[in-house]
């Protein structure tokens, strides 16, 4: 390696998981629950936790832990906990039911997921999820959420993400929607008990960490911009991912990193923040006027041949191009699996011949996915029944008619992998901050298998996090911790100056401007396909850029109104420092794994190329200061279960 | 093309607003009408003006978060489409457009296009769920449900909570709102224990909130972007006297 | 819950189909006049003397009455407090509060459906001038009369009165025509977007029958085919 690594960080101490017992594998949740202390239900009334997030994680938890009677305060943007971004997944969720017998179980589960991940996921955690995923579907079904059923009334299944069970349920293309509906009923009923206080169009802002634990949030509130302190014996962040670093991907607009930035800012470390998964089929950018993109169902792929012309700078309409002038790459490099290789080799794949020029529609950034053939094949018909609704999203958008033409897809960032590092009780490294679903570094190791988001969601949220967060709260009450307590006046004072910083620049570009070059540059450096020129140049840039955000960035209005674009270049501000660090992680693993692709490692075939021997860990950062530098703390993986291999689509 | 917008802007809820008039240059037919809003708000930005408030954060026609009344239609023109999946090719070179927010008592204008939609939430709270708590549920396939009534069910779930159907009613009734959520949970066996006091607890809340009375007038399924049946507010009528027929 | 908006619905549709019967059995009854005014009169004496010797001369008239009243009363009552409610709803705009001026006739609403109200305002004016004419002959256009065949035949050979009815009869068409498919929608009747086609049709058929059965008399009065 050329560069000089300890110019970007520093290394640390190792850390480990210290939660999970030490048993085998199967027993290891079992043996915690057991294990974990209780509260009384009487005490529980006088405990007050506060939750950030009514996602799939953040509703889940709140709504059970309001039925377990603790005091809940529940925080969104949103103007209802119901529109968190959970609601837009669209595939489905796992769960190792094994209603088809084709051979499914946990154990199977549990390896796929782990392989999935390119072996960087903890064991304990991947077995954790594989075996909640079973009362998952009770538990949702229960509640009335409308799976999709057969004709003898039980629940039907397909099989997802290039895996060779059946084991997704899902609800048509809205399973996201729907499961989120059922956490959110279970949520207001406990809202109208009394049990949670919702506060939506709130947005945290600040973490209190005062006599060693996470006590307490500060939040604005986004109509009259007030800001609030709020209490609590303990914080869960339950706050999504971080795609949006990127500018364009499939998230909702106000997705954010706030929330735990600010917490890794307060101590918290932030885990394997340059694992970032990139979804091959995607409605490609069409102007720079565009907010954000679009997935399609990689269900398209199953009857969709993907191809662009063999030369470059071929403008000539799709229809016109003859068949011995295309070239059907992924057919053509992956002969066994085709068109159905995994996100990461798909998308790849896909930039590759954009950059050789070779890319079609408007900037060059997209290629065809074709379904001439099916129709040749099964007819319209029956093409119309499988996809109907899918086309006409596509013709809604880009007001092309894919019966005809050719539709035009390209990869974009989906789900970030990385997250708040957090032991197997989902206890972040503030004592008390307890971090779930998308926002903690998760289970899914450097790679995440289709439908499993949602799964990890809802089992952090109404299965683990409950009984660990009462081990936790069963050494309460803490010390008294109020509001006019210094951390926590000193936390609502930053957050003051920091919004008058921001209102003060009064310069002369628009908060999105400055986001929409965020996002190239990580998106050119930090995308799908990493080098260690790049990454060096990306972290420059991203400083620069920063410096000149903090310059000559505009915010129009007050404080004290609904004021977006505010909100927006706060936002904006935290990711310019989660980009440098993303960079900066990606730097360091000077190896390929899952979603990360480092261009020096490679096989022949242009495969990921992991370094096990240097590189089986989780690489935890601790925030360096301001100014200074990330500390690099290690957490080794160690596979007694499954034997670590080279994954090949050949 | 260019396009005249004539915007409501309203500071916040209890200062009056009025429409105001701007001009978009070089709208491509590719934007989605809210990337026009965001190319319009850079411009006033820039200039140093307010920008326009609107919600909105899927963009892809699933939470529920935007909806915008465009030319005196909710979600504007199109069928089955929310407002940010409607496009600019929908409009032509000099079309003059008219954006205002939901109207209705209970949806207070908090600032621009920007409503308060909370009072769907406390019809929600008031019984709109299946008793579960979080605990061992029976096996998932030990309840069977016919795969008609899942479908019906399924239909009745996709509503997004958006309020359109308020917007669009000429009642400023709820009431397609209401009925999807009482038809989901009312169609499936799970929801049969609560399906009385479901029905009448939302019904007094919604007329709590100061939403108006169904008239089956329509407008709302023609607004709905899901495309939800008036069927289902019918199917609400019978339970609720059915309901009162059962009260003990 | 006895206050609520789909109670009150209800109730207005129960009360409205009550009225509907009434209007079909009226017109029937009217459509007597071809018959002559021995049938009319007789007929109208019927009415009076039906139920004897078990209910007193003109008892179960009076029955008739005191349902159609309590109807009427209902119905206004409902449809009063939902005008409220509709106007607290949407400051008053109703389906016109939108600064735009485009879509005023909205999405797909019938002319029909926005006429309800007003509409209904017409016709309980109209009863009041109806039943001074026809019933109390205090107001008696061509003429008064004992007999109610010659009250009629008297005031129907006027044009203006005949144009008076007309506009009655056209805004309880409009009025039948959405409240026929509104009351049966309310009670539970539309179950699916098949019926509700059907139900439009039918409230459609009603409103047709009853208009058009009831304007029949009056135009053949005017044109002399009958007196
Ligand atoms: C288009 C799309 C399709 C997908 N499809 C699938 C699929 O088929 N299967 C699958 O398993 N996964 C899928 N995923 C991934 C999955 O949807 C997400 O990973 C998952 O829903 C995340 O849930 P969450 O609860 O962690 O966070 P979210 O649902 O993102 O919720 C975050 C919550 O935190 C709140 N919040 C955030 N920041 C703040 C703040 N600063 N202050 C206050 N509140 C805050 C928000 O208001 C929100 O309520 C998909 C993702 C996308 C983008
Ligand atoms: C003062 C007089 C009247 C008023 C103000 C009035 C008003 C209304 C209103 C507001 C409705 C509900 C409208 C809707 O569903 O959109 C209605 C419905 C109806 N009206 Fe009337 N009306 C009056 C008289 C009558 C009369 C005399 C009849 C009898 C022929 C009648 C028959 C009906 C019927 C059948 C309905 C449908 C019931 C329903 O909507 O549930 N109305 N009326
Ligand atoms: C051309 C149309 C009509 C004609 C010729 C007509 C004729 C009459 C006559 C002759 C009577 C007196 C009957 C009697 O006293 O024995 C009467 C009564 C009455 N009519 Fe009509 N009518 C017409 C339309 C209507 C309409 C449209 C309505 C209602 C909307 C209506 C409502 C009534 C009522 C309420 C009474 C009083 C009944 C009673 O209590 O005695 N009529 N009508
Ligand atoms: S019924 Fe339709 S219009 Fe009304 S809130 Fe639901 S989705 Fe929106
Ligand atoms: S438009 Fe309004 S009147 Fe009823 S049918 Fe729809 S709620
Ligand atoms: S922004 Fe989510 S539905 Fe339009």
């Amino acid at each position: 390696m050329s560069v000089n690594l300890s110019n970007y960080y520093v290394d640390g101490d190792p850390i480990a998981d210290s939660s999970a017992p030490d048993v085998p594998l199967h027993e290891t949740w079992d043996q915690r629950r057991f294990d974990a202390n209780l509260v009384n239900p009487a005490n529980r009334r006088k405990r007050t936790v506060i939750i950030i997030g009514t996602g799939l994680a953040g509703g889940s938890a709140a709504a059970t832990l309001g039925e377990a009677g603790y005091h809940v305060k529940n925080f969104c943007y949103q103007d209802s906990p119901r529109r968190a971004h959970s609601i837009a997944a669209q595939g489905g969720i796992n769960a190792a039911k094994n209603y088809r017998n084709d051979g499914d179980s946990i154990q199977r589960l549990f390896y796929d997921t782990v392989k999935g991940g390119d072996y960087r996921s903890r064991e304990s955690n991947s077995w954790r999820l594989a075996q909640i995923s079973v009362e998952i579907i009770d538990q949702c079904v229960a509640q009335g959420v409308p799976f999709a059923r057969e004709y003898g009334g039980l629940l039907d299944n397909r099989s997802f993400g290039g895996v060779q069970v059946s084991r997704t349920f899902y609800a048509r293309g809205q399973t996201g929607q729907q499961l989120l509906l059922g956490a959110y009923q279970a949520l207001e009923r406990q809202i109208a008990a009394g049990n949670v206080e919702m506060h939506t169009r709130h947005e945290m802002l600040e973490l209190i960490v005062a006599e060693g634990r996470a006590r307490g949030v500060v939040v604005r509130d986004m109509v009259t911009g007030e800001i609030e302190t709020h209490m609590a014996d303990a914080v869960v962040l339950g706050s999504g991912g971080y795609g949006n670093v990127y500018f364009l991907s499939t998230n909702a607009m106000g997705c954010n990193v706030t929330a735990t930035w600010r917490a890794h800012r307060k101590g918290a470390y932030f885990a394997n923040p340059c694992y970032t998964q990139i979804h091959p089929t995607c409605i490609p950018v069409s102007g720079d006027f565009q907010s954000k993109l679009t997935l399609m169902s990689e269900s398209l792929r199953n009857d969709g041949r993907i191809w662009v012309p063999k030369e470059g700078g071929d403008t000539r309409h799709p229809r016109d191009i003859p068949t011995a002038e295309r070239d059907y790459y992924l057919e053509r490099r992956y002969p066994a699996f085709g068109n159905l290789v995994p996100r990461d080799v798909a998308s790849r794949a896909a930039k590759q011949v954009c950059d050789e020029g070779r890319g079609v529609g408007p900037g060059g950034r997209g290629v065809y996915l074709d379904f001439a053939s099916a129709i040749e094949r099964m007819g319209r018909k029956a093409v119309e029944a499988k996809y109907g609704n899918l086309f006409e999203m596509y013709e809604q958008i880009t007001g092309e008619d894919p019966y005809e033409v050719p539709m035009r897809i390209y990869p974009a960032v989906h789900y970030t992998m990385g997250g708040l590092w957090v032991d197997y009780d989902l206890q972040s490294t503030i004592p008390g901050l307890f971090v779930i679903g998308e926002a903690n570094f998760s289970d899914h190791g450097a790679n995440r298998l289709g439908a499993s988001a949602l799964m990890q969601g809802l089992s952090d949220g109404y299965f683990v996090l409950p009984p660990m967060i009462s081990n936790y709260l069963a050494d309460a009450p803490f010390e008294e911790v109020g509001p006019d307590h210094p951390e926590a006046v000193a936390a609502a004072e930053a957050v003051r100056s920091r919004i008058e910083k921001l209102l003060a620049v009064n310069g002369s570009r628009t908060v999105d401007s400055f986001h929409r070059d965020l996002g190239h540059i990580v998106w050119e450096y930090c995308g799908m396909e990493r080098t260690e020129e790049g990454l060096v140049k990306a972290i420059d840039l991203i400083r620069e850029l920063r410096e000149e955000f903090w310059r000559d960035v505009k915010v129009t209005g007050t404080n004290e109104e609904l004021n977006q674009t505010l909100e927006k270049a706060g936002r904006v501000a935290d990711f310019f420092e989660l980009a440098e660090l993303m960079c900066i992680d990606a730097l360091h693993r000077d190896e390929s794994c899952g979603a990360h692709f480092r261009a020096e490692h490679q096989t022949e075939d242009g495969e990921a190329l992991r370094d096990d021997e240097n590189f089986a860990y989780v690489a935890a950062w601790e925030f360096g200061g301001e100014g200074g530098k990330p500390v690099l703390h290690k957490e080794d993986l160690v596979y007694q279960n499954i034997q670590m291999k080279q994954r090949s689509y050949k | 093309m260019n396009i005249t917008l004539r915007v409501w802007r309203q500071p916040d809820s209890d200062a009056p607003g009025k429409m105001h008039t701007y001009q978009v240059a070089d709208v491509s037919e590719d934007m989605s009408f809210l990337e026009m809003l965001d190319v319009l708000n850079e411009q006033l930005t820039i200039d140093g003006e307010d920008p326009i408030a609107f919600d909105s954060d899927c963009r892809e026609g699933i939470c529920g978060m935007c909806g915008l009344v465009i030319n005196g239609l909710a979600h504007g023109p199109g069928k089955n489409v929310t407002t940010c999946q409607l496009h600019m090719r929908s409009f032509a070179d000099g079309d003059v457009i008219d954006v205002e927010p939901w109207r209705a008592e209970p949806f207070t204008v908090i600032k621009d296009l920007v409503v308060d939609r909370s009072s769907f939430d406390r019809i929600i709270q008031a019984g709109g769920y299946i008793t579960a708590p979080t605990g061992t549920a029976p096996e998932a396939n030990s309840i069977p449900v016919n795969k008609a009534d899942a479908d019906a069910a399924f239909d009745a779930a996709t509503c997004i909570g958006c309020g359109a159907c308020v917007a669009a009613c000429p009642n400023g009734s709820a009431s397609l709102f209401m009925a999807a959520k009482v038809a989901h949970l009312g169609l499936l066996p799970q929801g049969q224990p609560e399906r009385h006091s479901r029905v009448l607890d939302m019904v007094d809340q919604h007329d709590a909130e100061g939403f108006g009375g169904c008239t089956q007038i329509g407008e709302c399924t023609a607004a709905c972007p899901k495309g939800i049946q008036i069927d289902l507010i019918s199917r609400m009528d019978r339970d609720v006297l059915s309901a009162i027929a059962h009260r003990k | 819950m006895w206050r609520s908006t789909i109670v009150l619905k209800v109730a207005m549709a129960i009360s409205g189909l009550i009225l509907v019967l009434y209007l079909l059995a009226h017109m029937y009854g009217n459509l007597k006049v071809f018959a002559g005014q021995e049938a009319f009169d007789g007929y109208s004496h019927h009415l009076r003397t039906m139920g004897e010797p078990l209910l007193p001369y003109a008892g179960a008239l009076w029955i008739i009455r005191v349902v159609l009243l309590v109807a009427v009363i209902l119905h206004i009552y409902c449809a009063v407090t939902l005008w409220r409610r509709m106007r607290l709803a949407t400051a008053g705009g109703g389906g016109q509060r939108y600064e735009s001026t485009k879509a005023r006739r909205g999405n797909q609403r019938t002319y029909a459906s926005f006429t309800m109200r007003w509409g209904g305002v017409v016709i309980a004016l109209f009863v009041v001038y109806h039943l001074l004419h026809l019933t109390w002959n205090t107001i008696s256009p061509g003429g008064a009369s004992g007999s109610p065949y010659e009250r009629v035949v008297n005031g129907f050979s006027i044009w203006w009165v005949v144009l008076s009815y007309t506009v009655a009869l056209l805004a309880v068409g409009f009025h039948l025509r959405h409240g026929v498919w509104a009351a049966l929608a309310s009670l539970g009747a539309n179950t699916s977007q098949r019926r509700r086609r059907h139900l439009n049709v039918l409230a459609t058929v009603v409103a047709l029958l009853i208009t058009v059965g009831f304007l029949i008399p009056p135009f053949a009065i005017l044109f002399g085919l009958v007196g």
